[in-house]
């Protein structure tokens, strides 16, 4: 049997970070299923890693530059071709902070 | 007219040359073959007829005009994380079912200019998380050799495309696997170049330090052609690295007299099945009649690439993952409701956009990878990670001390049942167990059949080279392709 290394309140709170509806089913089913994966993933503290650099890439990149010369961007109409919902040339959003009234944001 | 099929891209190249054959014929020949025989295959998820045949008339323009390239007029199909103008690109995802990129992916731009024409997008794994195909929101595609069974993933499509004759070539891309995975699977050459050798500008990211555009392809020069049109300089992409791109053509010389290949232990060990082992071992010898230097090497740390594997590839998705959102594109379910200026509209609408639109698996790495970057266990997870990476690589470099190239399986089973991995993740993973050391180094590697299991099903000999040296992975592989039989075996589709 495989330790259940996670709680259902881990799982809530990590579906709450990465911002995922889940269904009861779903919570319980992914408890146990990145338990195991993160139970095989333990086999990765039998190395001893103290003074290992660790590798975010393989490429031996330093800082890219390129020439400070405009070129043409998407047309506007193109980049908002598969918005949900638009508003003249914009995105249209849900609210983000509702009781920021439209007086507050005259007042500025 | 469907019995010029199947072709290789240079036969094809060579009948178009010669005029035999319109770009036109050819490619209506294989939107007849797909209609008659994607039905059992199900390789792909789009088919743009219409705008294969105005690209294939073009280029029969262009030929008429004096232009002669290897892919000029020639049917390719692209796997659906690479955005096709015009083209749904759904990522096997039902949350970019109707999404439709507005440009081509920088390698879509080059095939095009060479003169290729796009008969449509091919079938993967939901945003290329997977190795069976089976993770595609939309269906499972099937293995041409056996339709019970998976064709590997997550380009599953493309491979199986083009081991079913349904392309001349197809584009997938690799991130721990992806391409070399299934071109085992199904009995085709797969390439995964170097990373930063192609441009990654419009392919749909997964996980940005690892994810690569390779070919897939009936022959080693078939994937050779496709990489020498793929590959260089993209000022759109910081990581496409600005080195000359060899003719890897002329690379193909048959010879590997003096090449020292190294046979790494690790990929030989408990759960392999005995034919893969059996096969592989024989295309070594077959090398080492060629005139290689055979030496056994060991790369000490490869029992722990896919536990740092499944901690930083989905560490980076959670973060890649996060742009859909349901506000510029994608499906939206919004909580939008002004009249009740619920405090919780935006955070809900995202909740409901990523928990309805992304599937199963995807859902598992998103949390897996959070969990990993979250406070309180960065370190004892995506930080230790990153770290057995760095003695990953420096496996790989100690083995480049004493050998050109490394060869060993591409997989440690021939092509399993679909459903049968499907409930069991961490056994599915395992399916990519040694596909994932080489993209962890950010290496080059290819995949060639090299034999068959008594079930008729194909056995993949990998064959891995050092950053960048796809000329000397592909010189290797021509020649022990040249010398055996095994690129000539198609399966047979009624």
């Amino acid at each position: 049997m495989t330790t259940v290394k996670l709680s259902l309140k881990q799982v809530d709170h990590v579906a709450g970070l990465a911002k995922l509806a889940l269904t009861n089913q779903e919570r319980k089913t992914f408890r146990l299923q990145l338990s195991a994966i993160l139970e095989y993933a333990e086999r990765l503290r039998r190395l001893d890693t103290g003074d290992i650099p660790l590798t975010a890439t393989v490429l031996p990149l330093e800082n890219v530059m390129r020439d400070d010369e405009t070129c043409p961007s998407l047309p506007v109409e193109d980049v908002l071709a598969n918005a949900p919902a638009v508003e003249g040339d914009c995105f249209r959003v849900p609210i983000v902070l509702p009781t920021l009234s439209e007086g507050v944001l005259d007042s500025k | 007219m469907t019995g010029m099929l199947p072709l290789t891209i240079q036969q094809a190249h060579q009948r178009l040359r010669a005029g035999d054959i319109s770009s036109v014929a050819l490619t209506q020949a294989l939107l007849d073959r797909i209609v008659a025989l994607d039905n059992d295959v199900k390789a792909y998820l789009t088919l743009a007829p219409e705008m294969a045949l105005e690209q294939a008339a073009e280029a029969d323009r262009r030929r008429a005009a004096g232009e002669d390239g290897l892919l000029l007029g020639v049917p390719l199909a692209i796997k659906d994380v690479i955005c096709v103008e015009g083209l749904p690109t759904t990522c096997g995802s039902r949350i970019l079912e109707n999404y439709i990129p507005p440009f081509n992916a920088a390698a879509v731009d080059r095939l095009r200019a060479a003169g290729a024409v796009i008969v449509g997008k091919t079938n993967t794994d939901e945003f290329a998380m997977g190795s069976s195909t089976e993770n595609s929101a939309f269906f499972a595609t099937r293995n041409p050799w056996d339709l019970e069974r998976v064709p590997g993933g997550s380009s599953g499509g493309s491979a199986a495309a083009v081991a079913a004759g349904l392309a001349l070539g197809a584009l997938g891309s690799d991130t721990g696997g992806s391409v070399r995975q299934p071109a085992a699977l199904c009995g085709v050459v797969g390439l995964k170049p170097t990373y930063g050798r192609v441009s990654r500008w419009g392919l749909v990211a997964f996980a940005s330090s690892l994810d690569q555009i390779g070919p897939l392809a009936a022959t080693v020069a078939d994937a050779a052609i496709l990489l020498g049109a793929i590959a260089g300089h993209d000022r759109r992409d910081s990581t496409a690295m600005d080195l000359p791109v060899p003719e890897y053509l002329a690379a193909l010389t048959g010879d590997v007299h003096g090449l020292r290949i190294g046979v790494p232990c690790e990929y030989f060990l408990e759960g392999i099945q005995p034919e893969v082992e059996a096969a592989v071992r024989d295309a070594v010898a077959v090398l080492a009649g060629l005139g290689a230097e055979i030496l056994p090497v060991s790369l000490p740390h490869t029992e722990y690439a896919l536990p740092a594997y499944y901690l930083i590839a989905p560490a980076e998705a959670s973060a890649n993952l996060a742009r859909y959102d349901g506000i510029r594109y994608g499906l939206s379910l919004r909580a939008d409701d002004p009249s009740t200026g619920s405090g919780q509209s935006l955070w809900d609408s995202y909740r409901q956009t990523r928990g309805q639109g992304f599937g199963p698996e995807v859902k598992r790495r998103i949390m897996l990878g959070t969990y990993a970057l979250s406070a309180g266990y960065y370190d004892a997870y995506y930080l230790r990670a990153s770290q057995v990476r760095t003695l990953i690589r420096r496996d790989f470099e100690q083995a480049w001390q004493r050998c050109d190239l490394l060869a060993a399986p591409t997989t440690p089973t021939t092509a399993f049942k679909i459903g049968e991995k499907a409930d069991d993740p961490l056994q599915m993973y395992l399916a990519d167990v040694f596909t994932l050391a080489l993209s962890l180094a950010g290496l080059c590697g290819i995949s060639l059949p090299c034999g068959f299991d008594r079930a008729g099903l194909p056995i993949g000999l990998q064959i891995m080279g050092r950053a960048f040296d796809e000329a000397t992975v592909l010189r290797a592989a021509h020649a022990y392709e040249q010398a055996t039989e095994w690129h000539t075996r198609r399966p047979t589709l009624n």
